[in-house]
């Protein structure tokens, strides 16, 4: 176990803007002065499947995979998602979660239902659990598409990381025309 | 200056970086990225090829003509691209010539997972394994170096981790002192003649020895000492996971997994009290350390299937009682409803595979996304065995059946997939008379693989426009009589096509001419209007779910059994399939 490093998971659906998101985490990390890994799957699995992403940053990193266990953020872009990441997080990790849902096949056909009481279910086992209305925020922000950034800022807070490296990061990764409304997603995020 | 970038990136990079003139590839998971970046460094003429045996060749020839070169495809790439590799290793280079190849432990995107250092071995050819993005990009570097000083190809070995995986990079300058490429003759050295190839093979035996020497030495192999009683070989993204591990424990970091350093090997397996070996997939290190008569472990105690990780090869040493057993501390697992990847909403190869199951066909399948064609509701892929494979699949498995199960069978292949080895086997099809029914999915564009041009697309890798391949054209010349387009939008079009050259005793070829929901511009996809369900009109029959549109809810009613469909706006793109099976007319344009 390594202590000196701080392990994020992202996790979603394919499409949600999980991967600006954790381009954005990491290059805060790197000009904050931080060794960062990043890792994840393209391809196939992001046709509307399951998405993870892993950031890891601190002193020294090797794995650019989480070890199972040793999540200490979870970053949710949508509620059942989330749940089956829970297994990767180290007891006592912190939990940012969308209250948003997107229907996989199974449910789309009426062959199964969307569970219930998952938000109530993640804080029971993760206290340190924040629900955001993602899509609302961003809807506030100008852009329902922002609500990656709402998150981000939502758990920016989380991080010790310097509102100016934040600002940087924003204004390196997001495209020009789209940066003035995802910085106003990104302070309601961090307002949380 | 330092930027974070992911292996592919700095693969790119590198080539940039090392004078590289000419880069070739064919898109696959995870390799795509590598050429996509290697074209925003304008040095470098960058171009897709129809398949990777024809990019490897590219890559040959302009090495050939003193130009460093690079070639890029994901593991089974190389299988296709074997045989030039092979005789590549026989004569050598006129400049660096660096192969790049991505395996996909796991299979995240692949439809096996074979290990591509048994080609390095077996094509008598250096491969180097970077760990890290900064080694992606100092290994690309010293591969067209190791390829020049030792007059050999190449192959960098890269996977699913280290490709999609981010870290940050050392930037340098790129090298400005390498010869201009001229046409020099050569032949004895570069006509692979058998009596020239006889000259040739001994030098290729004598390469690998000296290689195995320079390994010995070179910084690119490394040894690291820690604790004496666990002493560990890996390589790649495995040595990262073996750091997280077992943090104790000595390592021999091999950054060139053939020819091995055998010396090196001797000499740490001399320092440690238990050597083992981890490897991700086959024991490729492990049994020539032990063919070395030099007791070690792996295999034993770490799966050959799937990828690594740091929790995994804990738990191998766990279990093997060799480290304490790791505290599991988590939430266990739960039973939650599966997300698998589906079709895009709006894809046009949903309608055609409603209409090839309703037609109870037997689909010879093939590698694109269409391969989600296999899942349910949908249902309706029989076989998928390779690149290019559904065609010839379905020629052979039309001889050995009687006529009313023959015209049963339809292969399915996309147009990049036709274009890369699907060409070979109409040519066969119609040659001998096969009487199957090709169906080409023409939506314009590589699309699984994030949506590459082809040479139907109409541009070039980068977004000049180019000569395309007209596909009914080539049909017709290969010799098949029978080829007609359709409108997969329009079921009963499709259903009849379908029905006619199914019946049809003879080779057929169905061309669809929808494009990709994904790629924009002029005469590409155009969104039609959103739909939406009357929801007075809506019976609850779920005839429009039988498609398996991810636009299409069905919300069960919470006070009875029945219940209604709804379709999401925001991902409807109009195309007009559901509206086409409602036999209540409650789909139709929202108000």
């Amino acid at each position: 176990m390594n202590d000196s490093v701080t392990n994020i998971l992202l996790v979603g659906v394919g499409g949600q803007g999980i991967l600006l998101a954790s381009e954005i985490l990491s290059e805060a990390f790197m000009l904050a002065g931080h060794e960062v890994k990043k890792s994840e799957i393209h391809g196939m699995s992001q046709r509307g499947g399951s998405v993870v992403s892993h950031v890891r940053f601190g002193n020294e990193v090797f794995s650019p995979v989480v070890p199972e266990g040793e999540g200490d953020i979870l970053f949710g872009f949508e509620l059942l998602e989330t749940c089956r990441a829970l297994p990767l997080l180290r007891p006592g990790a912190k939990v940012v979660v969308n209250d948003y849902r997107i229907l996989p096949p199974s449910i789309l056909l009426g062959q199964a239902e969307y569970p219930k009481g998952l938000a109530e279910k993640i804080k029971a086992q993760f206290p340190d659990f924040l629900l955001v209305d993602g899509q609302g925020l961003a809807l506030a922000a100008g852009d329902v598409r922002a609500a990656n950034t709402v998150l981000l800022g939502a758990v920016s807070k989380r991080l010790s990381i310097a509102d100016e490296v934040w600002q940087q990061a924003l204004e390196k990764m997001v495209p020009k025309k789209a940066l003035e409304i995802n910085l106003k997603a990104f302070a309601l995020g961090r307002a949380l | 200056m330092k930027e974070i970038l992911s292996g592919n990136e700095a693969i790119a990079r590198g080539a940039f970086e090392a004078g590289c003139l000419v880069a070739s590839a064919y898109p696959g998971t995870p390799s795509t990225e590598i050429l996509e970046n290697v074209i925003r460094y304008r040095e470098i003429n960058a171009s897709w090829a129809p398949n990777e045996k024809v990019a490897l060749e590219v890559a040959i020839g302009a090495c050939f003509g003193g130009a460093r070169a690079l070639a890029c495809m994901k593991h089974v790439g190389v299988n296709v691209a074997a045989d030039p590799l092979f005789t590549a290793s026989y004569t050598g280079v006129k400049a660096g010539l660096v192969l790049v190849v991505a395996d996909d432990p796991e299979m995240h995107s692949s439809q096996d997972e074979q290990d591509s250092r048994h080609y390095a071995r077996f094509a008598k050819v250096p491969m180097l394994e970077p760990a890290d993005s900064q080694e992606c990009k100092e290994f690309t570097k010293l591969a067209f170096e190791l390829s020049e000083q030792f007059d050999t190809p190449v192959m960098l070995r890269s996977c699913t981790r280290i490709s999609h995986g981010k870290s940050i990079v050392a930037l340098g300058e790129r090298v400005n002192d390498l010869p201009a490429p001229k046409l020099v003759k050569d032949a004895a050295k570069l006509v692979m003649l058998p009596g020239n190839a006889r000259v040739r093979h001994p030098i290729v035996e004598a390469r690998t020895v000296q290689l195995s020497g320079y390994g010995d030495t070179a910084a690119l192999n490394r040894m690291e000492l820690r604790s004496d009683e666990i002493g560990i070989i890996c390589a790649g993204v495995t040595y990262q996971y073996v750091r997280e591990a077992l943090p104790e424990a000595s390592v021999l970091k091999l950054g060139m997994v053939w020819p091995l350093p055998h010396n090196l090997i001797r000499d740490f397996a001399a320092k440690v009290k238990q050597l083992f070996v981890v490897e991700e997939l086959d024991p490729f290190v492990e049994e020539q350390v032990k063919a070395m008569g030099i007791p070690c472990r792996g295999k034993d105690i770490i799966s050959l299937c799937g990828e690594l990780s740091p929790g995994r090869i804990r738990d191998a040493f766990a279990a093997a009682g060799l480290i304490a057993a790791p505290v599991k501390t988590t939430v266990a697992p739960e039973v939650l409803p599966p997300r698998p990847p589906n079709m895009c909403p709006g894809c046009p190869h949903r309608g055609l595979f409603y209409q090839l199951n309703r037609a109870n066909a037997y689909v010879t399948g093939d590698i694109g996304c269409y391969t989600l064609g296999f899942m349910p509701p949908l249902n309706a892929m029989d076989t998928c065995v390779c690149m290019g494979a559904s065609i010839s699949n379905g020629s052979g498995i039309v001889r050995s059946l009687p006529p009313e199960e023959q015209r049963r069978v339809v292969a399915v292949i996309g147009d990049s997939t036709f274009l890369h080895t699907g060409v070979n086997s109409l040519m066969e099809m119609a040659w001998n008379k096969a009487p199957a029914t090709v169906v080409i999915l023409d939506n314009r564009i590589t699309a699984m693989t994030g949506r590459q041009e082809n040479p139907a697309s109409g541009f070039t890798l980068d977004g000049e426009p180019a000569p395309e391949v007209n596909i009914p054209e080539l049909c017709r010349v290969l010799g098949i009589k029978h080829v007609r387009v359709v409108d997969p939008y329009d079921l009963d079009a499709t259903r009849l096509a379908l029905e006619e050259e199914m019946n049809r005793p003879e080779p057929s070829v169905i061309i669809t001419n929808r494009p990709c929901v994904l790629i924009k511009g002029a005469g590409r996809f155009e969104k039609g209007a959103v739909l939406e369900v009357d929801q007075g009109k809506c019976t609850g029959c779920k005839a429009c779910l039988r498609i398996g549109c991810p636009a299409i809810e069905w919300k069960p009613d919470p006070s009875g059994t029945k219940g209604k469909a709804f379709i999401d706006p925001q991902l409807c793109t109009g195309c007009n399939v559901c509206q086409q099976l409602c036999k209540f007319n409650a789909i139709g344009g929202k108000q």
